[in-house]
């Protein structure tokens, strides 16, 4: 028995079905543990107060913006080699909350920012990559939104995607170039954890690991609807007949 | 006899509806086929299917690699250039230098110069018609070839096939008109491939 | 391919202005930028190199979604497809016809808008050079762009949605190589990097897009 077995949509129905409430429940678990933990059980930073607690919803959204674009590429690799409709559907359903994610990256980074820096908005790399990364999210489900023939729609966006991501890739560096900025990057990211006190660290892996699994069921969620809805039309164009 | 084309077990679709399934039919040099059919049978998307502009949901076309020509609905006129040089750049496009036997086929000799956009239908659609003698092409795929032609016109266009057809040529046309090809033109009547089960090639049933 | 350049040039000249329409918006928006910023010529000519790119970016924007959508419609794509030439030939046909009678013209008469725009003596030679380096990429890109929305309704607003993004990275490159020039400061590093960008977009990009009309031609 081999994985893409899954990769039939009934299969994948089941399967999902079977799975998801776990995932959820986990995903609650996780995010209630991370949030409260962090929200109310950290001291506060002693140059940033009580501001520095936004750092468990902005990291972890900010992880999963561009990690879902990442499972979009994946998955639109997928679907143009091996042709799996999961594949192509589990693309299109992860994009709206790449881009919600985005913008809650892009909002809290603003919250965040104001008190720190004095300003709600820089032209700093990281926060313009992601306003550019916002309007490939844009573009990519504008593109689905405009194509009426499911398969066309897939390949096309497929393609979007993965040509999106050389020049997402390559954006990102002309703007690093660009402008060197104020972000206090290293502080935030995992491989760097020194930088961050372990009462801080702890709860902030739980609120990711949260965020990891809401992402996995909303992704479930939506391609579990998109399977529904091309099985719909599927049924319905038989009875047509 | 020597086969330009073989079709087995062809099945179509446009959009996701199956049309046709299992054509089947075998096309010799200097032969022609006429298709007959009802209105949203999938004619069109036949012939563009056998030309190889859209993909067959399920089957085999054997032919040589560049075959065909094709002419359809869309005539691929440009009207800001003029006759000459509408033709004139399919004749680059299929290094073909010789523009003028074309023309003179169609009678266009005398419009030579004149801008496309204010040409007739019908004269367009013989220009449209003269790009298939540039092309060079063995099968020629003719969707509607007498739409908005007069009579003489007509005349013309059935010489043009007969001599392709004597030259080793091939044809498949789809017209609701009558067109006199001579003995080396069968009709089919495309009705009888109209589908009547649902064949799913392009993996939509996968979703059932 | 030469033929598929030559008849889109002729078509470009006979209808639609050809290179006169460009070069009239470039005219006007920078026209319109000096009337919005105000007359304050020691920040015109601060931000001239960047307007005047921003500004060539619009232009190209503009002419894109007639790449294909006019061949599309008449049916004349179809025949391109059947016609023994690649489709990534036409593609890069098409897109150097579109940059012959855009980008290049844009180049030719970018110094005139950076004098009205105050653009410093020592910053004409790059301003052009980044033009000249850089909109061959915009219209490559943009073909690609054109060629995802190929026979969409309202492609037009589409097809700037999902470009602008794109045109990111050269934006940034090719008005760092201008600014930087005008303001006489070293400019090896952008324009190296716009050189290998328009390089390595017009080399790939003509392949996806082909591979896209493709797609949307079946």
């Amino acid at each position: 028995m081999s994985l893409w077995e899954y990769a039939n949509p009934v299969k994948f129905l089941n399967l999902s079905g079977r799975v998801l409430p776990w995932v959820a429940l986990l995903s609650a678990i996780c995010l209630v543990v991370g949030l409260i933990w962090g929200f109310f059980f950290t001291p506060d930073d002693y140059r940033m107060g009580s501001t520095v607690k936004i750092i468990y919803i902005h990291v972890p959204a900010a992880l999963m913006a561009i990690n879902a674009w990442f499972m979009m590429l994946v998955a639109s690799l997928i679907w143009l080699i091996r042709r799996h409709h999961v594949s192509a559907l589990a693309a299109k359903a992860a994009a709206p909350v790449g881009l919600v994610m985005t913008l809650i990256a892009l909002i809290t980074g603003a919250i965040w920012g104001q008190p720190m820096w004095g300003t709600w908005w820089a032209w700093d790399p990281r926060l313009t990559s992601f306003l550019i990364l916002f309007q490939f999210y844009i573009g990519y489900l504008a593109l689905w939104k405009a194509i009426e023939n499911p398969d066309s729609a897939a390949d096309l966006t497929s393609i979007l995607c993965i040509v999106g991501s050389v020049f997402a890739v390559l954006s990102r560096y002309a703007v690093n170039f660009w402008n060197q900025g104020l972000h206090q990057g290293a502080s935030l990211s995992l491989d760097k954890e020194k930088n961050v006190a372990n009462e801080f660290y702890h709860p902030l892996l739980f609120s990711i690991a949260g965020f990891v699994f809401l992402f996995l069921v909303l992704v479930l969620i939506g391609t579990r609807s998109e399977i529904r809805i091309r099985r719909a039309s599927v049924i319905v164009a038989r009875k047509i007949r | 006899m020597f086969m330009v084309l073989s079709v087995q077990d062809l099945c179509i679709a446009r959009s996701g509806q199956v049309l046709m399934t299992d054509v089947n039919f075998e096309l010799a040099a200097g032969q022609a086929l006429i298709f007959k059919g009802p209105n949203g049978l999938g004619k069109t998307t036949f012939l563009r299917v056998i030309s190889g502009l859209q993909p067959a949901l399920s089957g085999k076309i054997h032919a040589k690699e560049d075959s065909f020509a094709y002419t359809a609905h869309a005539d691929g006129v440009k009207p800001s250039l003029t006759v000459a040089e509408n033709l004139q750049f399919w004749a680059d496009i299929f290094d073909n230098q010789n523009i003028d036997t074309a023309l003179s086929a169609f009678g266009l000799n005398d419009l030579k110069s004149r801008f496309a956009g204010l040409l007739s239908a019908g004269q367009k659609r013989r220009l449209c018609l003269a790009r298939m003698l540039i092309s060079n092409r063995p099968v020629w795929v003719l969707d509607e070839p007498s739409v908005s032609l007069d009579t003489a016109s007509v005349t013309q266009l059935e010489e043009v096939i007969k001599q392709h057809l004597q030259n080793g040529g091939a044809a498949l046309i789809v017209t609701h008109g009558h067109l006199d090809l001579g003995p080396s033109c069968k009709t089919v009547n495309l009705g009888e491939y109209k589908s009547n089960r649902a064949v799913y090639g392009d993996g939509a049933e996968a979703f059932l | 391919m030469r033929a598929v350049l030559l008849r889109d040039l002729r078509l470009a000249m006979r209808v639609g202005g050809g290179f006169g329409l460009a070069i009239m918006f470039f005219l006007i928006v920078a026209v319109l930028v000096a009337l919005g910023v105000g007359p304050d010529v020691a920040l015109l000519s601060d931000i001239s190199s960047g307007i005047l790119w921003v500004i060539a970016l619009l232009a190209c924007l503009l002419s894109l979604d007639r790449i294909f959508s006019l061949d599309y419609e008449d049916g004349t794509l179809d025949h391109l497809v059947i016609a023994p030439l690649p489709l990534e030939s036409v593609v890069l046909a098409k897109a150097t016809a579109h940059w012959l009678t855009t980008g290049l013209p844009l180049g030719l008469v970018s110094p005139l808008v950076g004098l009205m725009l105050g653009l410093p003596a020592e910053g004409y030679l790059w301003l052009v050079l980044s033009l000249a380096l850089g909109t061959p990429a915009l219209s490559v890109i943009g073909t690609f762009g054109a060629a995802l929305t190929l026979g969409l309704k309202r492609g037009g607003l589409l097809l700037s949605v999902l470009i602008l993004p794109l045109y990111v990275p050269t934006l940034i490159f090719g008005a760092e190589v201008a600014r930087r020039g005008s303001i006489g400061i070293e400019l090896q590093t952008p324009l190296w990097m716009l050189l290998g960008l328009s390089f390595g977009v017009v080399a790939i990009l003509p392949f996806a897009s082909a591979a896209v009309l493709r797609i949307n031609l079946r």
